[in-house]
């Protein structure tokens, strides 16, 4: 009965609670739409943490993939060829296209400009150049080839120079080009120039054009070598243009070699003259009355060859010269130790089997071409001391060969006046790893060193792209950091967990922290605002100050121990020696401080920084010694907090052990507690290096940024970072420049990622190694 | 003595100096800036003195002493000073002069040595001018319509009133200038890109061409219309500002005419009382903090930069919030925890290490080059080739900072998780929650603080860093904010100012450092205590966080 009633309670007791309960079916629906939530939770956040992770191995692979482009060879299109452009059996004698490659111009030796384009060799237009009848050119010369001048020697003496334009016109948004010849000096009529008034033919003929005229070199016939210079003088009152021609008669290079070859540079200063014995000449041509040959030397190593071919690089300092035996080579004029120009042998290039017919040095940077009689070709590149491209283009001899403007094709013409275009992809001829690591002969300079110097105001000029200096100044910047902050931060660390009062402990960790916290835009500012001309002004303070402080600090100490009495040292308990300090730190500061000029007076003369420049050691203001000590404040923190951390959490029975078998505090730290936390000091101050490798203001606030390669301290330096911050707004998206930019943000990428990974690793051992203890 | 060091004493004391010496150093250095920061705004004494070099005429000397130093009478005479003889160090004086316009030179050394007394002249004034720095000297006479109206005294009292109003007027024709024509300037510009849109599009019919360029002539028309009045009165206020005008004499003797629509505040220095000063104080840091910058950013304000730093600083708070929490929450709980997992963790940790301007390279290459190029491609094309995205962007700027202190946040987030205890996971998984809920409900609520604290570094890292911003959207001087009434109100393409690279430029890239200095220094100042007071957030939250977890873990 009791049971039947009991089970009955228990039965209405269930039922009231499956009222206060939703239905089965609202409940099965709440559990599916629960289960429907914690699906969508998962995928949610799993999508969040991978794009996460995909975002960060972005920049790797971004970096990377901009850097790339640096390492891949330079290669060759499909080469397409057709017969000469306006025909048969004329001879070629230059070709030349626009930018866009969309109009070529060919001269022929009948007395034609043509042209066509050059994809396809169909002719636009045709100029008969204003020649005289009977007589036939000679000679032929090409100034440097963005002025497109190109000159002409006849057998009657006389010259002509031509200039062809290419003019853009857009019209219906798409581009047209119009190609025409022109006349620098003189019209149509009056183009023709006197070389020589005898009749005497011309056999080599040189052109440049400068700032104050076009000049025309030209050997003749006879032996003679003869410099015409065609000034241009537009009258301010009419507008009217005169050109005055003077004539200047040079001494002849040699009796036996006939001249093979004429070079004058955009200067007008420097004359090249190459003959048949495989020599070069240097003439003098600034003040042309009184010329005369500075210097000769052969340039050819086989003494069975000569001459082939010579050319001047973009800018007309660097020579290239090709032999009858294959070999290229790179010469320029440095000063010797007696203050003279010399034509010195620079550096010689992958050589051809057959002679080298021809030379084509690009438009707009310090690469060129080579072109043998067996139709071979090879582009090199000087400064990196590249030969990126070897490809057999022709079957017999190319006779005349050009770069297109944007040094994206050659163009090559064989001895059947057969065309071709070989279309060039070479975007980064300027790298190698000679170019970026080792010594460079840079053009101008008398030997081969490390420089760093992206661009400069004129076109012509050669990017130098050394690293060396920029690593050097990366590892000199965080060595002087390091050298300040180190020291400090461990022996602070050790002394903060180990011997500091909790309560003192409480205050200084804070403090560290705020310290790390600063921006380093701050500390770069008052290191080269503030600090830098504080220390100009008191270099004495800073060394009396490492000398002082550490004696002084020893001697209060002592005094403290030992001296003062009992009843005033047990105020101040024990792990307070930090505070006691700081009024000494501050008043051996400021004695230091005060006590430097007569520190300059007593030992310097008065002037340390005279004293300095007089002993030969350079003074920049901006130094290593500032940066150091700006870059250590910001590193101090980072180290500090990683080592006190290590070295507080030595297990506790290691310390009390070593205590309790008599060991001095002092012997335990020694002994017992920074051989245990040593793995992680050792990652503090990897991390630390790390950072200092990579910070960029203080560097780029404290220094003069100057990319010099010694360890100096009274000298700045110009760091990867602090280098990117500078150059990389400025470089063209894509080049050669922008590129080394983000290998070198690729590199301390790569450096602190690898340094923290190995510190993170020893740190993640070392907590393994204390739980075990 | 033997004994004292074998003991070791002497090495436990140097290395408690070297805690000492950095205490010193983090001290010194925020009391230096705090010190120069706030002493700018300071009204000192000017100081007036004769001075006279050994064998030349006296001069007389009124300024401002900016700092003085302690050098050897040698390297002063090597620097071209004249130092009497016989004298083996010198103290120098930099004497802020002023009137950059007349003697081109503002701040000059004197040494002390041929210094006569120094006075200090109740009348001696100074005027803080709109252009060519302040000015210092005595105030002759007032004048308005280019008559003499008062002298001497009552032209201080004549000039003061008249200033006040004078200044009204001027802020006015600023307000005008900046914002309202600004406005519409920017409004014609959008009308001229709506218009070259218009051409560029082949797929419009001609009637519907011509409807919209109707709407769109007219609405230029009213524009300028607006412009047009606009100019009126602002023509109208500077003719009537024009009219007032000040006489005061230089230090030389000379006297100077100037505009009272030039002057932006002036004051008598030695003549006021502390009370008086500090008034002036709080008025001139206030005009710091709210001005905009003027003569090449070394006068003025720096609103738009503390505009700009925390309108970014907002911008990849929104960012970096929900993937940095979302990324930790998935790294820690639902990733199947194993070397994959630490390698990631690892990698994470080590991006915080990673240099900044490796960030500022990619945000440049990838955000501002490629998405950036991408956008203005495909959406703005009328615009081109001005980028709009693809320039320095507020938008790269914080996206760049995001991915930089991701990791910050992500740490922080995944430290807070750890040290929830299981057991209130596991009991609310007993009790039948679902993973989400346990999340929802328990462990973000829980671990929040830490989330917020790894916010608040994030914020701090990213208000103090430069160097990747200067590659992806800062510059010297925005024309516009990038919030304003136009819009779409936040032009997220707009460049920015930021305080960190304002102290860059002003410090290292303006062409009278000097000048300069002190408000370098405020500046620093501001960034450091905006700086710092976030940090010592979130150092108060972490230490609150841990002490809790402690005793409920015990």
């Amino acid at each position: 009965m009791t049971d039947v009633s009991n089970s009955s309670s228990v039965e209405q007791e269930n039922r009231r609670i499956r009222d206060l309960l939703p239905s089965g079916e609202k409940r099965s629906r709440l559990r599916r739409w629960r289960g429907v939530k914690d699906h969508s939770a998962r995928y949610v956040i799993a999508a969040f943490g991978f794009s996460v992770i995909i975002a960060l191995a972005l920049i790797f692979v971004y970096l990377f993939s901009e850097v790339m482009p640096m390492l891949q060879p330079a290669s060759v299109g499909e080469v397409s060829q057709y017969d000469s452009p306006g025909g048969n059996p004329a001879q070629t004698v230059q070709v030349a296209s626009d930018r866009h490659r969309e109009l070529a111009v060919r001269f022929t030796d009948d007395r034609r400009a043509v042209f066509y384009r050059p994809m396809t060799g169909e002719v636009t237009r045709e100029y008969d150049l204003p020649f005289p009848e009977g007589v036939t050119i000679t000679a032929r010369g090409r100034a440097e080839p963005r002025t497109r001048l190109v000159a002409y020697g006849l057998d009657n003496g006389q010259a002509l120079v031509t200039r062809h334009t290419f003019s853009e016109t857009f019209e219906e948004g798409r581009r047209r080009v119009e190609g025409a010849i022109e006349y620098p000096l003189g019209d149509e009529d009056t183009a023709l120039l006197d070389v020589v008034e005898d009749g005497t033919p011309i056999t080599q003929i040189a052109v440049q054009e400068g700032s104050s005229g076009i000049s025309v070199v030209a050997a003749l016939a006879d032996g003679r070598l003869r410099l015409v210079q065609f000034e241009t003088t537009t009258s301010f009152m009419t507008g009217e243009t005169t050109v005055e021609r003077k004539v200047y008669d040079l001494d002849q290079p040699s009796d036996e070699a006939e001249i093979t070859a004429i070079l004058l540079d955009i200067t007008m200063q420097n004359l090249l003259v190459g003959d048949s014995a495989g020599r070069v000449h240097y003439y003098n041509v600034r003040r042309p009355a009184q010329a005369r040959i500075m210097d000769s030397r052969r340039v050819i190593p086989d003494p069975d060859a000569s001459v082939a071919s010579m050319e001047y690089l973009l800018g007309t300092v660097s020579l290239i010269v090709g032999g009858t035996d294959g070999s290229v080579g790179q010469w320029f004029l440095v000063r010797d130790e007696d203050n003279v120009q010399r034509i010195t042998f620079v550096r010689g290039f992958e050589g051809h089997d057959a002679p080298v017919r021809v030379i084509a040095p690009e438009y707009a940077r310090k690469g060129f071409a080579t072109a043998d009689e067996a139709g071979r070709v090879k582009v090199h590149y000087s400064t990196s001391h590249r030969t990126v491209i070897d490809t057999q283009v022709a079957d017999g001899p190319i006779r005349v060969m050009g770069f297109a403007p944007r040094a994206n094709a050659l163009y090559t013409v064989d001895e059947n006046e057969r065309f071709r275009v070989v279309p060039v992809s070479n975007p980064h001829p300027e790298v190698s790893v000679r170019a970026l690591w080792d010594r460079v002969w840079y053009e101008g300079r008398s030997s081969d060193e490390f420089v760093w110097q992206s661009s400069s105001a004129t076109d012509e000029f050669e990017p130098k792209f050394s690293l060396v200096p920029l690593t050097v100044g990366t590892l000199k910047a965080a060595f002087y950091a390091m050298l300040f902050a180190t020291p400090l931060a461990i022996m602070g660390a050790i002394y903060s967990a180990y011997f500091m009062a909790p309560r003192m402990r409480g205050m200084v960790k804070p403090t560290i922290e705020i310290m790390e916290a600063l921006p380093t835009v701050i500390l770069g500012f008052l290191a080269g605002l503030w600090l830098a001309p504080f220390v100009e002004n008191h270099i004495p303070a800073v060394f009396s100050l490492v000398i002082l402080m550490p004696v002084l600090m020893v001697a209060f100490a002592f005094l403290w121990t030992r001296a003062i009495p009992e009843a005033i040292r047990v105020r101040v308990p024990p792990g307070w020696e930090a505070a006691l300090l700081v009024p000494v730190v501050l008043l051996v500061g400021w004695f230091c401080v005060a006590s430097s000029p007569l520190i300059e007076i007593a030992f310097f003369g008065g002037d340390l920084r005279q004293w300095l420049t007089d002993v030969g050691i350079t003074y920049d203001q901006r130094n290593a010694l500032v940066v150091g000590v700006a870059m250590g404040f910001a590193v101090i923190p980072t180290i500090y907090s990683i080592s006190e951390d290590a070295v507080f959490n030595v297990p506790k029975h290691l310390t009390q052990g070593s205590l309790a078998l008599g060991a001095t505090p002092w012997q335990t730290v020694t002994k017992v507690v920074l051989l245990t936390a040593s793995p992680g000091i050792f990652s503090a101050v990897m991390i630390g290096f790390g950072r200092a490798v990579g910070e960029t203001m203080i560097v780029l606030m404290a220094t003069g940024n100057s990319p010099v390669v010694n360890f100096n301290i009274f000298e700045g330096m110009r760091t990867l970072s602090a280098n990117i911050a500078v150059e990389m707004p400025e470089a063209a998206v894509g080049g050669t420049h922008f590129r080394i930019l983000f290998l070198a943000a690729l590199v301390l990428f790569i450096l602190t990622f690898i340094m923290n990974t190995a510190a993170e690793l020893v740190r993640q051992r070392l907590r393994r190694k204390y739980s075990s203890l | 003595m033997n004994n004292w060091f074998k003991s070791g004493t002497p090495w436990v004391w140097l290395n408690a100096g070297a805690v000492a010496i950095s205490l010193v150093m983090v001290v010194g250095l925020l009391l230096l800036i705090a010190a120069r920061g706030l002493g700018h705004f300071w009204p000192s004494n000017v100081v007036e003195f004769d001075y006279t070099e050994p064998g030349q005429e006296s001069e007389r000397v009124l300024g401002e002493v900016s700092r003085s130093e302690t050098m050897t009478a040698q390297a002063m005479r090597e620097a071209g000073y004249v130092v009497p003889e016989g004298q083996e160090v010198v103290t120098r004086h930099l004497i802020k002069r002023g009137n950059r316009d007349v003697t081109n030179r503002d701040f000059v050394w004197y040494v002390g040595e041929n210094m006569s007394e120094w006075r200090y002249p109740e009348d001696a004034m100074v005027i803080e001018r709109l252009t060519w720095g302040d000015f210092i000297g005595y105030l002759v006479d007032y004048r308005e319509d280019g008559a003499v109206v008062a002298e001497g005294r009552e032209a201080r009292e004549a000039f003061r009133e008249r200033l006040a109003q004078t200044r009204e007027q001027v802020r006015e024709r600023e307000r005008i200038e900046r914002f309202d024509i600004g406005n519409v300037n920017y409004q014609i510009e959008q009308i001229r890109l709506q218009q070259r849109a218009l051409d560029m599009n082949p797929d419009i019919s001609d009637a519907e061409r011509e409807v919209r360029e109707a709407e769109l002539a007219a609405e230029r028309e009213r524009l300028e219309e607006v412009y047009a009045g606009l100019e009126v009165r602002r023509n109208e206020i500077r003719r009537d500002v024009a009219r007032y005008s000040i006489t005061a004499e230089m230090m030389d003797g000379r006297t100077q005419e100037l505009a009272l629509s030039g002057i932006v505040k002036a004051w008598w220095p030695n003549d006021m009382s502390v009370m008086q000063k500090t008034g002036h104080y709080v008025g001139t840091f206030w005009d710091f903090v709210s001005g905009f910058p003027r003569e090449a950013n070394t006068e003025g304000g720096i609103l738009p930069a503390i505009f700009g730093t925390v309108l970014m600083v907002m911008i990849m708070s929104v960012v970096v919030t929900p993937f940095g929490v979302l990324a930790a929450i998935y790294l820690r709980e639902y990733a199947k925890q194993g070397p994959l997992v630490r390698t990631i963790r690892i990698s994470v940790n080590n991006l915080a290490g990673v240099p900044s301007i490796v960030f500022g390279v990619f945000g440049l290459g990838f955000f501002v080059y490629a998405v950036g190029g991408t956008i203005d491609q495909a959406f703005f094309p009328e615009a081109l080739p001005a980028p709009t995205f693809g320039g320095p962007a507020i938008i790269w700027a914080s996206l760049t900072l995001a991915l930089l202190t991701l990791p910050v946040v992500i740490v922080s987030t995944e430290e807070g998780l750890t040290r929830i205890p299981s057991t209130i996971r596991q009991g609310s998984l007993a009790l039948g929650a679902t993973k989400a809920e346990t999340l929802w409900r328990l462990v973000v609520p829980l671990s929040a603080p830490a989330m917020m604290t790894g916010l608040i570094l994030a914020v701090a890292r990213a208000a103090g860093e430069v160097a990747p911003l200067m590659l992806v959207g800062v510059v010297k001087l925005a024309p516009s904010l990038p919030m304003d009434g136009n819009f779409p109100f936040l032009h997220l393409d707009r460049a920015f100012m930021h305080l960190g690279f304002h102290i860059y430029d002003v410090g290292f890239q303006s062409p009278n450092v000097e000048a300069g200095r002190p408000l370098v220094y405020a500046t620093a100042l501001i960034l450091v205590l905006l700086i710092i007071v976030l940090n010592v957030t979130a150092i108060t939250i972490r230490n609150h966080l841990r002490e809790k977890y402690r005793s409920e873990s015990d």
